[in-house]
């Protein structure tokens, strides 16, 4: 069972493609370019289609996703938790 | 799946072009004239009525975009005849000759010193007589390099960007080798991975011209904004599907256009391309406007990835939806023509991803309805540039 799936290797974070992902969960993720499998543990509940952090990350860093910018941190951010709206906000507009 | 070899069942019209359906549309000039085509399209049974809410002391550019619009969809070959209803003479028979040009049936109407009834009464009669006429055209065998295909996605979430767009890019890829003419476009919606774009284009004069229409675009958002775009571009829906910003957005909705397809050229609204090959078209990212720009430009079936599941469909363009989202696929599977959920569980590969798709692509060219057109979803939404004068 594949819990998360990531971009490539080096991205910051990974997208939950399973339903009801708790705190404290242990996810399965697939790395798709590299094809390799990584684990990781939740620190929040994920709903599907939302990210989790793949690392640790402090305000004004830059995630990453398919190896390119796509946003910067706004609130820290800890390896397992839930990345969304309201700890990362676009550099645009 | 497709070679060069591969064939499809379409209608080969007066100009050469290959259709996948045999509508006859009532077509409105204006607002006004909506009562009268959908009584004509009551009246007389399989034809189409488009009504839509504009037509009236448009001018300039946005004058312009509108004929291209009008003429377009009837000029599709997807359409086999058209009645053309207006208040006035004037612009009625601008789009009737703009549509007569493809050498297809094409009548007009105007309401004015007749009345609706009047009116209602001829255009039944001329309308009898097109579906008829339309109902013995047959399908003949054409080569899969006459089919034109264009994509748009929709309400997308995460899992487009890893699952139905790039089985999208897959097929692109596919058709592209193979000689079709393909479109895309929703140029804000390029915002953060526009640079992925720009080198993708076939000459440096190719990518200038991609790049003065997304800084265009770009200073329009920047006019207008009265914050970061995060209550309408990503929308409510993308949100709620776990895309964060424009650029992850942005990002996901490139893989549409593959991995080796090559940016031929680049169209304005509702523009014809003008030879095989993948084109940017400059366009609005909201669904049903992109792709009714789509069928103006001549486009005759779309491939329409979604995340959260966006229901839209086209009067004359069958929109083929495809979904990798194991949840919406469950709960929207009336809506869902091709599932690909199976890729975010390593049950197939991209490749088959793409070769399930132009399975369903042939089978829905050939004359299988897709779960848009059977439901009843004919959003007709023309691209506005500025309010009327």
């Amino acid at each position: 069972m594949i819990h998360f799936v990531v971009h490539e290797d080096g991205d910051s974070v990974g997208t939950v493609v399973v339903e009801g992902v708790k705190s404290g969960d242990k996810l399965v993720g697939w790395v798709m370019e590299q094809d390799q499998t990584v684990t990781l543990q939740t620190v929040s509940a994920i709903p599907i289609g939302h990210k989790i952090a793949l690392k640790d990350l402090k305000k004004d860093d830059t995630v990453i996703k398919y190896g390119t910018d796509i946003g910067r941190v706004v609130a820290p951010i800890k390896v397992g938790e839930h990345l969304h709206v309201h700890n990362v906000k676009t550099k645009r507009w | 799946m497709i070679n060069k070899d591969t064939t499809f069942l379409g209608y080969r019209r007066e100009n050469g072009r290959v259709g996948v359906r045999n509508h006859v549309i009532i077509l409105p000039v204006d607002d006004i004239s909506n009562a009268a085509c959908e009584a004509v399209a009551n009246n007389i049974k399989g034809t189409l009525a488009l009504p839509h809410p504009y037509g009236r002391i448009q001018f300039g550019a946005d004058l312009d975009l509108y004929f291209r619009t009008l003429i377009g969809v009837g000029s599709n070959p997807n359409v086999a005849a058209v009645v053309v209803i207006g208040i006035e003479e004037g612009w009625t028979s601008k789009v009737v000759e703009g549509i007569a040009k493809t050498g297809k049936p094409v009548v007009g109407f105007s309401i004015e010193l007749h009345g609706d009834h009047d009116t209602i009464m001829r255009a039944s009669k001329a309308a009898r007589e097109l579906v008829q006429k339309a109902s013995e055209l047959q399908r003949e065998p054409c080569p899969i390099s006459d089919l034109w295909v264009s994509t748009k996605c929709g309400e997308s979430d995460t899992t487009s960007g890893c699952g139905a767009n790039p089985t999208v890019g897959n097929a692109f890829d596919k058709l592209y080798a193979l000689g079709n003419t393909l479109v895309f476009g929703e140029t804000t919606e390029l915002t953060g991975g526009e640079h992925l774009v720009a080198e993708r284009c076939r000459t440096p004069q190719v990518c200038e011209q991609f790049m003065e229409m997304f800084n265009k675009y770009q200073a329009l958002v920047e006019r207008h904004k009265t914050s970061d775009l995060s209550d309408s571009q990503p929308t409510k829906g993308n949100i709620a599907g776990g895309l964060t910003t424009i650029e992850e957005k942005a990002l996901g909705n490139i893989q549409k256009i593959g991995k080796k397809c090559v940016v031929d050229g680049v169209l304005d609204k509702a523009e014809t391309p003008t030879g095989p090959g993948l084109w940017f078209m400059d366009s609005s990212s909201a669904a049903a406007e992109m792709v009714t720009l789509c069928a103006a430009s001549g486009f005759a079936v779309h491939l329409f990835p979604t995340g959260q599941g966006n229901v839209i469909g086209n009067p004359i363009l069958p929109v083929i939806k495809i979904g990798a989202n194991p949840r919406t696929v469950r709960t929207m599977s009336e809506h869902i023509d091709v599932d690909t959920s199976g890729l975010l569980q390593r049950e197939m590969n991209m490749d088959q991803a793409g070769d399930k798709l132009l399975e369903m692509m042939l089978r829905t060219v050939n004359g299988r309805l897709t779960a848009a057109e059977a439901l009843g979803h004919r959003e007709f939404v023309i691209t506005r540039l500025y309010e009327s004068a």
